[in-house]
């Protein structure tokens, strides 16, 4: 079985876009936010589900990180110096908006239940297909909202921008065993609360 | 190797994140236990279908907009901090 790749691709000249940015070039900065701002955005959206707070985590995190360019070492990539800046912004308005909730990443709920599958059926070669485009959207979008946001964090750093397990541990500030953990109960009930809509329909019409 | 160790390396295996020995007996098991290759597929479409989804995709207007708000908050912080610099500081030079 093939394994996943990642989407991020490295890119030679970031270096010099980060010195040139440490020397208060703007347009420099510029290239750096057009780069990145859809995944901090995307980010941001996954982790606060709510489109204002990802806008303006959008534009704070991009402003920090101008403000504080110089005390950016570049021990490790500008990119991943970015993400922890956005996660930080957003589990700020996260914890704003839901007061009620405890709101953390040290938050690790272990269960045996969570890592052991309850539903094993098979699922419909192209399971996407299924659907409509606004339909499947609102399916991913109502089951990635409904994991706990430690977990769907790793989830969208690890598997949808294509961070290693090294620079997500580094951009969450969390251990290598960790961030593992929580991936793979994410990557588990995902595939859980998915089954029910993209289950193989033997005899059926292939439609929902 | 049980149902549970198999699950146990599923995030290593998926990300082929594991020596060869380890790989041929997930394969293994793989093999002849169903249940664990349907989880397994099942965990790769997941991911797959996330990754395909553009959920969450930044349209070009507001990333416009965002775009020359942050830049137009870069510019006044720069002349800002250019003027501060610039301008001696008047205790030190009434002294």
């Amino acid at each position: 079985m093939a394994t996943i790749q990642p989407k991020v691709a490295e890119s030679a000249d970031e270096t010099s876009l980060v010195h040139a940015a440490k020397a208060g070039n703007i347009s420099a900065f510029e290239e750096l936010v057009k780069r990145y701002d859809r995944n901090v955005f995307r980010i941001a959206q996954h982790i606060t589900q709510n489109r204002e707070d990802a806008e303006d985590v959008v534009q704070d995190a991009f402003l920090k990180a101008y403000q504080n360019l110089a005390n950016f070492q570049e021990q490790s990539k500008f990119y991943t110096w970015l993400v922890r800046i956005a996660v930080n912004e957003a589990l700020m308005r996260l914890r704003r908006r839901r007061p009620e909730r405890m709101v953390s990443l040290d938050e690790d709920i272990k269960t045996e239940e969570d890592t052991m599958p309850r539903e094993v059926a098979d699922w419909a070669p192209n399971p996407e297909q299924l659907y409509t485009q606004g339909e499947l959207k609102e399916i991913l979008g109502k089951t990635i909202q409904g994991l706990p946001p430690s977990f769907r964090t790793v989830f969208v750093l690890r598997d949808v921008e294509g961070l290693s397990t090294e620079e997500t541990a580094e951009a969450l500030d969390l251990s290598i065993p960790a961030v593992k953990s929580r991936l793979l109960r994410a990557r588990l009930q995902l595939r859980e609360r998915l089954s029910k809509y993209f289950r193989n329909r033997i005899g059926g019409d292939g439609k929902k | 190797m049980t149902c549970s160790d198999f699950l146990k390396e599923l995030t290593d295996y998926l990300d082929g994140a594991m020596d060869a020995q380890t790989q041929a007996e997930l394969e293994d098991h793989l093999q002849w236990c169903h249940n664990c290759y349907v989880v397994c597929n099942t965990t790769k479409m997941t991911i797959e279908i996330y990754r395909d989804s553009h959920l969450y995709e930044l349209p070009e207007d507001l990333r416009g907009r965002l775009r020359a708000a942050i830049l137009s908050k870069c510019h006044s912080l720069k002349s800002h901090s250019a003027k501060a610099s610039a301008q001696p500081d008047s205790s030190q030079t009434k002294s």
